[in-house]
């Protein structure tokens, strides 16, 4: 159906007047007998960085690849956009404008920024690639996402540090009018000022408007950047709350027990 | 939300770094003027990025030596001659890059070539009698068919191609031979294939070809510069693309004048060899495909992240299978042009030398083992290096003994160079 941006929610569950991009409802997986996600309700606004926590194990990775298509969900509904869809390959999600950037980035050393960034989809003129249509349009996107400490948009990934790499394939990601981006722990293997740098990165994304999805159990980082926090605890979602309503502690005690006790810091103001 | 808004970007901490960047960006990308341009290529040789450098240094000392001990071998005729020679190495040496990019390897391809030469020189006989082009494009086919064929084993079934081309070195000669069968040659006596590699252009002919070759490098060069100027894209300043021109017309000129020169002894020998013509046009092509079209793309970054190359929906089964069918094909060319150089193919054929000589030629000129990196122009180059060394030191007069031993010699010093340059060159390129 046609997006129906004047604010009005479509004919799909009701929202509260803005009908967040992405919403799941009841999602499962299995694989075989173990249940690794159960029911699992979740919804990833636009304009907003929604953090995915959970302990190892707690089905955080199983939940963005149903997400994005890697895994068929087993029971459960989702919406895009107000619209229910079906995403059963990566294909389907990325027509739908969801890109994932997984954490080995999937980059290839041996080939320029440009490159990477058309990889698979490159234009061409002819038989022949049209290398200034690509460059143009690769420096654009990573002006307008602010990713400007590379020298040449032309030098071999493998020269680039780890948070330009990462900062390439989220540049990759959003180059293809992607409105949703996944990223599985964007900061894992990052050095201070890089993870300053990947993370003042995904807030923009969100400032300009992408929904973005981080996977992420650096409790730092996820407060750093993150609007809301959902929280997976062996399977099931345990708390979906803005970031006002948490502070670290009850995090790490939803992370690990599935429930908290504490009261939080912005008690009382609950939507 | 403010906490992130401020407008300067954490720098980079990481002091290592920069020279490794100003090494990995190719040098008309970072510079305004021609000097800035010599200072940055400087600086990417120092980072590791040697290109092409250490072949072409390679050469001129390997020609120097052989020089002062035998003043025969920068003459004319044994220039030309040696270009013809390393005709058959190149062409093998640009098939087997093909394969080298995607961190495969094929040990096939000089029995390939074998055969590709046979079944031409069996089809172009008097006694079968079908016209030299339809010969040779028979065995072109079959020689792309038996890529396929060897490809599909490797992609499909996922068997190594280190095996399968191994078990192909094998089988092709026992093809090759049971054709050949006991009377183990066949002359050729079509005039037109012999000339593929003993013909020649006559003198104007040959400074035409190389004006329109050199036209359309310049029409081409100055249009792509022009355009990345107009994209407001970096661009090397109109003087580098001019210069760049010039540069190529000169080597044009001088390879020119070389082959026209007379090189005969007993009566006048003159003009560009047609098999010059043909490995030119063949590294032209290949250049092409792999650094101007989605398949050489997609060849590339195979060879640098198979899985990354996956996952952007290259179809890998599809590229590689075609790589090898490339591969092959290239070593049928080579084939055509063996036979007609010795005007007959015989059992005497030693394709299992002729592929060590392929692979070792394309990594003397740069092309890594590991995949991901090289160029057709490596084969090119690495193979007149090989030849060069054939040829003089036969012209010195030792045996093929020692000139095993010398090529092996090259080939270490050659990937030694390459290691060491690596160690300043940033992983992975």
């Amino acid at each position: 159906m046609i997006a129906d941006t004047g604010g009005g929610p479509a004919d799909v569950p009701a929202g509260d007047g803005s009908e967040p991009l992405l919403r799941l409802r009841g999602v499962s997986k299995n694989f075989g007998p173990v249940r690794a996600l159960s029911d699992v309700d979740l919804d990833v606004p636009a304009g907003q960085v929604t953090a995915l926590a959970g302990d190892n194990g707690a089905g955080k990775s199983v939940l963005i690849k149903c997400i994005s298509g890697i895994h068929a969900p087993d029971g459960g509904q989702m919406w895009w956009d107000g619209r229910p869809v079906h995403v059963r390959t990566p294909r389907d999600a990325a027509a739908l404008g969801i890109a994932t950037v997984y954490q080995d980035l999937a980059l290839c050393d041996n080939l320029d920024i440009v490159q990477n960034m058309f990889l698979g989809r490159e234009r061409v003129h002819g038989i022949s690639l049209n290398e200034e249509s690509m460059e143009t349009s690769a420096k654009e996107t990573l002006a307008s996402l602010r990713v400007t400490t590379v020298r040449s948009i032309r030098q071999p990934v493998a020269s680039l540090s780890g948070g330009q790499r990462q900062s390439v394939a989220i540049a990759k990601a959003v180059l293809w009018n992607s409105k949703l981006v996944i990223m599985d722990e964007p900061t894992a293997a990052l050095g201070v000022a890089q993870t300053g740098m990947v993370l003042e990165l995904v807030r923009r994304l969100a400032d300009q408007g992408y929904a973005v999805l981080v996977v992420s159990h650096n409790m730092n980082d996820v407060f750093d950047v993150a609007d809301r926090i959902a929280v997976l605890h062996l399977g099931r979602m345990v708390a979906v709350r803005p970031v006002a309503q948490l502070d670290r502690q009850i995090v790490v005690d939803l992370m690990t027990t599935g429930a908290s006790t504490r009261s939080a810091p912005g008690e009382g103001a609950r939507e | 939300m403010a906490k992130v808004d401020e407008p300067a970007a954490a720098p980079e901490v990481e002091p290592a770094e920069g020279s490794q960047v100003d090494a990995a960006i190719p040098a008309e990308l970072v510079s305004h003027s021609v000097g800035e341009y010599l200072h940055a290529s400087w600086a990417r040789i120092k980072g590791g990025e040697t290109g092409v450098l250490p072949v072409v240094g390679g050469l001129l000392l390997v020609s120097i030596l052989f020089q002062a001990l035998n003043s025969h071998f920068l003459t004319a005729g044994n220039l030309v001659n040696l270009l013809v020679q390393a005709a058959v190495f190149s062409l093998l040496a640009m098939g087997e890059v093909f394969a080298l990019l995607l961190g495969e390897i094929d040990l096939s391809i000089g029995f390939v070539s074998g055969l590709g030469g046979v079944v031409m020189a069996e089809l172009a006989k008097p006694t079968v009698g079908w016209p030299w082009w339809a010969a040779i494009a028979i065995a072109l086919l079959m020689t792309a068919a038996i890529g396929v064929l060897q490809g599909t084993l490797i992609t499909r079934i996922g068997l190594p191609s280190f095996v399968v081309t191994l078990a192909g070195l094998l089988f092709w000669q026992g093809v090759m031979l049971k054709i050949l069968g006991d009377g183990g040659s066949i002359l050729i006596q079509s005039s037109i294939i012999n000339d593929i590699a003993g013909g020649n252009l006559s003198r104007v002919a040959g400074w035409v070809v190389m004006l329109v070759i050199v036209g359309l490098f310049a029409a081409f060069t100055w249009r792509r510069d022009a355009r990345r100027r107009d994209a407001g894209l970096v661009a090397p300043p109109p003087p580098l693309t001019l210069a760049k021109i010039v540069g190529v017309l000169a080597f044009g000129v001088a390879i020119v004048l070389l082959c026209n020169a007379d090189r005969g002894i007993l009566e006048p020998v003159y003009g560009v060899p047609w098999v010059v013509l043909l490995v030119f046009g063949v590294l032209a092509l290949w250049t092409f495909v792999l650094g101007r079209t989605r398949y050489g793309r997609y060849v590339y970054a195979i060879g640098g992240n198979a899985e990354a190359a996956r996952r952007a929906g290259v179809n890998l089964a599809r590229i590689r299978t075609i790589a090898f069918m490339l591969t092959s094909f290239t070593a049928g060319i080579a084939g055509v042009v063996y036979a007609s150089r010795l005007q007959s193919i015989s059992t005497a054929l030693d394709g299992g030398t002729l592929v060590l000589y392929a692979v070792a030629a394309a990594v003397i000129g740069g092309t890594s083992l590991f995949g991901g990196r090289g160029k057709p122009l490596h084969g090119v180059l690495g193979g007149i290096v090989i030849a060069a060394i054939d040829n003089g030191m036969g012209l010195l007069g030792f045996s093929a003994a020692s000139k095993y031993m010398v090529t092996a010699l090259v080939l270490l010093a050659a990937v030694t160079i390459d290691a060491l340059a690596r160690r300043n060159r940033p992983a992975g390129t």
